[in-house]
């Protein structure tokens, strides 16, 4: 039993690192715009794409193994993140002003535009992510985690730090901070608020590249709708732990990693992690409506 | 006579159908300080906020030396040298102290001129270097508005706006604020004052405007105006 449960946890621990990666862009953009970017989801699947496209490529030359990795993953972060870069000044900049809800239905509109350009450009038969890292299964008595499993909690607890670090620590988080809490003040400290905001969107994207690549390290099987189901957990993962606070979005991450893996031991079927995930949604929602880490804010009229 | 260092022509500013500002024309003076009086709604904080890029003019130029600022992004207004503490101060309550301050030298280029400026700011308001890693919103009233002249200060502009500073303090402070205003302006930074506290203004200020919906009433030397019976008996209480 106790075996079954450590073995779960480390699954929990790899689920909950991806979707915090994810969950991390979520709280971001809602941070510094108060836009839910209903998008984001499908930004983790283009990601995947562009790992994908990228590790094939630099497959067939002859690059050690790790190198080709490391490469796969920037090249996914990067164009991510100007893909993401792109979306915000095209279709978000222009409605800044406009009542939220339009910008909110504009995110849901991209998300759909990217599912179904990718489905019409590159069509509907899920794609292999080539195996960039040979897969070790190590045993620890009876307990089994593959090197793919390690990299991942790794990779992704290390992108937590710093960005946690680059957001309390640097200029431009201070800037992050300033223009979430009041960007007119911010603009007349002298802040570029729309360069903060392209970086911002910039930063929480090539984390969910990071996320995408490592992701299909794990499930190497790539479609066009596969950021809607990821999304939305991260999404609520983000909300559990309280909306536009970067470490609630991890913590959140990982307590419904947790949920997910946990669910099937206790109850019948794996089909009941949606109904306890939103479940735990709503407690949180009733006791906590900012969320575990969220602060109260007052509204500003 | 030398050219202004601030000069402000025929502004109009609007705000969707209804104009706030009509035409105003506004210099001040290298090395001066320059009060704007009127009542509420007169168009006093919207010339600031035309002065900072924050509301956009229908016509009308504003110009730092020879830098028309009305074509600028209002980050690039700050690195021209204009520095604006804002109406109801506007400091981060989610940014300590410490933050408060370093942000407002977000664009400055001498790094190394910094901690200079924070050992001027904190002879000036030590108490601000007691609350340095206190979050903003914790501070007093009175602490804020420390704060928001301190930022200011750190942006090492050649001239600071300041919007209101009297507000919401009581008797002693507006004093000690008004005396910090004075040295501030002593130490060399030109300064354009925008109060509701006419009294106390025109006792800080070399030259006056006085602002009646959106137009320039009367301008003069503070003493003048302090003396115009006019003045006295709408601003200053008869």
């Amino acid at each position: 039993m106790i075996t079954i449960l450590l073995q779960q946890m480390l699954n929990g621990l790899q689920v909950g690192s991806v979707y915090a990666l994810i969950a991390l862009g979520y709280t971001m953009v809602y941070g510094i715009l108060r836009l839910i970017n209903f998008a984001h989801g499908d930004i983790f699947m283009i990601s995947c794409y562009f790992g994908f496209f990228a590790a094939c490529a630099l497959l067939s030359n002859a690059i050690p193994t790790w190198l080709t990795f490391i490469a796969t993953m920037m090249v996914s972060m990067l164009l991510t993140a100007l893909v993401a870069v792109l979306i915000e000044r095209v279709a978000y900049k222009p409605l800044r002003y406009a009542p939220k809800v339009s910008a909110v239905i504009t995110a849901l509109g991209i998300g759909l535009f990217l599912e179904n350009f990718t489905l019409a450009t590159l069509g509907p038969t899920p794609r292999g992510m080539p195996s960039l890292l040979p897969n070790v299964n190590y045993r620890l008595g009876a307990l089994s985690l593959s090197s793919v499993q390690i990299l991942i909690i790794i990779i992704s607890i290390v992108l937590m730090i710093l960005l946690d670090r680059v957001v309390q620590k640097t200029m431009t988080g201070m800037a992050m901070r300033a223009v979430s809490y009041d960007k007119t003040t911010a603009s007349v400290m002298g802040v570029p608020v729309d360069r903060i905001i392209s970086t911002t969107f910039a930063i929480g994207s090539a984390v969910a590249g990071a996320g995408g690549v490592l992701y299909s390290l794990a499930y190497p099987i790539i479609n066009p709708y596969m950021g809607v189901k990821i999304g939305w957990w991260a999404f609520i993962a983000a909300v559990i732990g309280g909306i536009g606070n970067v470490r609630g979005a991890m913590l959140g991450a990982y307590i419904l990693a947790f949920v997910e893996v946990f669910t099937p031991m206790v109850l019948p079927s794996s089909t009941y992690r949606d109904f306890v995930a939103f479940t735990v949604l709503l407690i949180v929602l009733v006791v906590r409506p900012t969320g575990l880490m969220g602060r109260v804010t007052a509204q500003k009229v | 006579m030398a050219t202004p260092l601030l000069s402000i022509r025929d502004l109009c500013v609007s705000y969707g159908n209804i104009t706030a500002v009509r035409g105003i024309s506004i210099d001040v003076e290298e090395g001066q300080i320059v009060t704007l009086i009127g009542a509420n709604g007169a168009g006093k904080s919207t010339t600031l906020r035309a002065i900072s890029g924050l509301v956009k003019q229908t016509t009308g130029s504003i110009k730092l030396r020879d830098t028309e600022l009305t074509a600028l992004a209002p980050h690039s207004i700050v690195e021209a040298g204009i520095a604006h503490v804002p109406e109801g101060r506007g400091i981060f309550a989610n940014l300590t102290v410490h933050e408060n301050l370093m942000l407002a030298t977000y664009c400055r280029k001498d790094r190394d001129k910094i901690p200079e400026d924070e050992e001027r700011v904190f002879s000036m308001f030590p108490r601000l270097k007691e609350r340095l890693w206190q979050l903003g919103g914790t501070l007093s009233g009175g602490e804020q508005q420390m704060l928001a002249v301190a930022r200011a200060l750190m942006m090492r502009g050649v001239i600071m706006l300041l919007d209101e500073p009297s507000m919401g303090l009581s008797p002693i402070l507006v004093q000690e604020i008004f005396k910090t205003i004075r040295e501030i302006n002593q130490d060399g930074t030109t300064v354009l004052l925008v109060e509701q506290n006419a009294n106390m203004a025109l006792k800080t200020a070399s030259y006056g405007y006085v602002l009646q919906t959106g137009e320039i009433a009367l301008h003069g030397l503070s003493e003048e105006l302090a003396d115009d019976p006019a003045v006295r008996a709408a601003y200053l209480g008869g």
